[in-house]
């Protein structure tokens, strides 16, 4: 096992090793489950009942782990993706009736209703949200995740004899850890994606709002977490520990609320991903309690999942972790993008203007931003693109990592007004292209095309890996007004560039105006 | 299962999410998140249990309610991933 991880994989190699590892894991872990399923798994839900201890209901928990895994792996390109989404739900299916089939049903019709229930209302949902609400969504549904987590663990406590959690008449110390870190986690994934679905949605304003003493605050009630933890697995006896599960279930709803309000609106990408990240150890934390293979791998995936995504961003934006979660970027907008501004002249066109100067361009790259998404002018700039490659224009989209709200908000915006995903570039991928390129169309983003991020150290987005669409004979900059700044604050020197024409217009409404002036 | 087997699991498991997942393509970081979000709900199977067992009522209502919240997520969360993988097809050049 150890060679397979001491070579250095990259992604594209990861494949290739990938099956190995699965060879390996298989090879290695069906004996093992074989063999403590038969002699070492003592699960009191299935002495009690009189039923067999089944090594084949270990198996089917761990193919649909695997299956999961391979729901993921589906994702490495669109042709494979949706064949991986059926993997997941096959996984889905297979825990489930496994479950099922593996436990004493009280009430069966109760069971089918609630899931019916969720079932449906989850369906119509995922039928009839706009795209463009795709970040809010996706918080909601994490906030889903961590209160299950919750309910499973409190459950767990009530009953431990359902769940074989029981070592003579008590839980296990082990077990209670496992439980008290599986509430806690869920609970702060919870209430941070309450509060993260509030701020995407507009329910709450997206500006950071900052306590004082913030930090002394959630580290002491981490730390108060912990204690309680530590203290609800030595403590015996429902009078003990009852008090300490309450108080830590819901100073964890306290610290998941306190850990996002400070964080702004445009850091909000890290910050799904991140709880993302958190429901998955969540998941993973029940699954040690429950012993339930499914779980843990499950658990693991997403929660690395989450913490690579959160890495990505970071990376994206040239900021650590830590000053993310820190919290508090963004707060000073007003005051500093008003002092420091000079009036600086820039040109201002119209969308015959950019009309004309498109038809004769050879090679545009458009670079979408969160803009773009509230003004929901991707159809329209689709259309835009159509007529250009009628005339025989190269259009080419760029893509940052940290554009719009979520990671990959932009694509599936792009993927759903029909533009080819051939045509779509990350940001490494395309950059060196701007030199070449007659036009750069930039619309509703801001930040990721300033060169103050390249130049100017005192900048707050210094540092940050941006486009070079300075490079390009012509900038067309699509925004709302000359009034505002960008998320970060900061002037943007593309704006009084020579040979930028700034669009001051809702976007959708410029793009649609040059689309008639294409025709 | 001891502690140290579910452990060696996990800790499999993480290294097996670290590569797959860097071999998921930026372009489809979204539907990734959705469908995370999904099997996240595998969650579900602590539910049943609470839910099946009938000895003690309130750890039955609570399995119940978890049931239906995960369900929201699964059945919504594999359907919007479809609906936005549906999306990624290749057009037809005209």
């Amino acid at each position: 096992m150890g060679s397979l991880f001491s070579t250095s994989v990259t992604p594209a190699q990861a494949g290739v090793q990938m099956t190995s590892v699965f060879r390996a894991l298989t090879r290695s872990w069906i004996p093992a489950f074989a063999g403590t399923t038969v002699f070492g798994y003592t699960a009191p839900a299935h002495a009690a009942t009189g039923e067999a201890v089944n090594p084949w209901v270990a198996l089917a928990y761990l193919v649909s782990g695997v299956f999961f895994i391979l729901a993921l792996r589906g994702l490495s390109s669109p042709s494979t993706s949706r064949t991986g989404n059926r993997f997941g739900m096959a996984g889905m299916l297979i825990a489930v009736a496994t479950t099922l089939v593996t436990h004493d049903i009280a009430n069966i019709v109760e069971i089918a209703i609630a899931i019916a229930i969720g079932g449906l209302i989850g369906f119509l949902i995922a039928r009839r949200i706009a795209m463009t609400a795709m970040p809010e969504l996706v918080a909601a549904f994490h906030s889903l995740v961590g209160l299950a987590a919750v309910l499973v663990g409190w459950a767990a406590y009530l009953n431990p004899g359902a769940f074989g959690l029981l070592v003579g008449d008590s839980i296990g110390a082990v077990s209670k850890v496992e439980m008290g870190l599986g509430i806690a986690i869920g609970a702060i994934t919870f209430s941070g994606s309450v509060i993260a679905f509030a701020k995407l949605s507009g329910r709450m304003s997206g500006s950071p709002i900052l306590l004082p003493a913030r930090h002394v605050i959630n580290l002491g009630t981490l730390a108060a977490i912990i204690v309680l933890t530590a203290l609800f697995a030595m403590a015996s006896g429902h009078e003990e520990t009852m008090p300490l599960i309450i108080a830590l279930t819901v100073l964890a709803f306290v610290i998941g609320f306190l850990l996002i309000i400070p964080i702004g609106g445009a850091d909000m990408p890290v910050v799904v991903s991140m709880l993302n990240s958190y429901s998955g150890w969540a998941a993973a934390a029940m699954g040690f309690t429950l012993g339930n293979t499914a779980m843990i791998i499950t658990g693991a995936l997403v929660g690395s999942s989450g913490a690579i995504l959160s890495y990505i961003m970071c990376r994206a934006m040239n900021r650590s972790f830590l000053s993310v979660i820190a919290g508090g970027f963004g707060a000073d907008d007003s005051a500093g993008g008003g002092e420091a501004k000079e009036q600086r002249p820039y040109k201002q066109g119209s969308a015959d203007d950019a009309a004309f100067m498109l038809e004769q361009a050879d090679k545009v790259i458009i670079i979408p931003g969160y803009g773009m998404a509230v003004a929901q002018a991707q159809h329209a700039l689709r259309e835009m693109t159509d007529l250009l490659e009628e005339k025989g224009v190269e259009v080419k989209f760029a893509i940052h990592p940290v554009a719009g709200r979520m990671p990959g908000h932009m694509n599936v915006l792009l993927a759903e007004a029909s533009v080819d995903y051939d045509k779509v570039f990350e940001l490494e991928d395309i950059n060196s292209e701007f030199a070449q390129a007659d036009v750069a169309f930039i619309i509703g983003a801001n930040d990721v095309v300033n060169p103050a991020a390249k130049t100017d150290k005192s900048s707050p987005i210094y540092g940050m890996p941006v486009f070079d669409v300075d490079k390009a004979k012509q900038v067309f900059f699509i925004k709302r007004s000359m009034g505002g700044v960008g998320y970060a604050g900061v002037d943007n020197d593309v704006f009084y560039m020579d040979q930028t024409m700034m669009l001051l217009s809702d976007a959708k409404k410029m793009v649609e105006e040059i689309v008639k002036a294409l025709d | 299962m001891d502690f140290i087997s579910i452990l060696s699991i996990f800790v499999l498991a993480c290294f097996v999410g670290y590569y797959v997942v860097w071999s998921v393509t930026p372009a489809l970081h979204t539907p990734l998140m959705a469908v995370t979000n999904a099997i996240s709900s595998v969650i579900i199977v602590g539910a049943l249990i609470a839910a099946a067992a009938a000895d003690v009522p309130g750890a039955k209502w609570l399995g119940l309610l978890g049931i239906v919240l995960a369900s929201v997520n699964i059945f919504g969360g594999f359907a919007v991933t479809a609906r936005m993988l549906a999306m990624y097809k290749k057009k037809e050049k005209k």
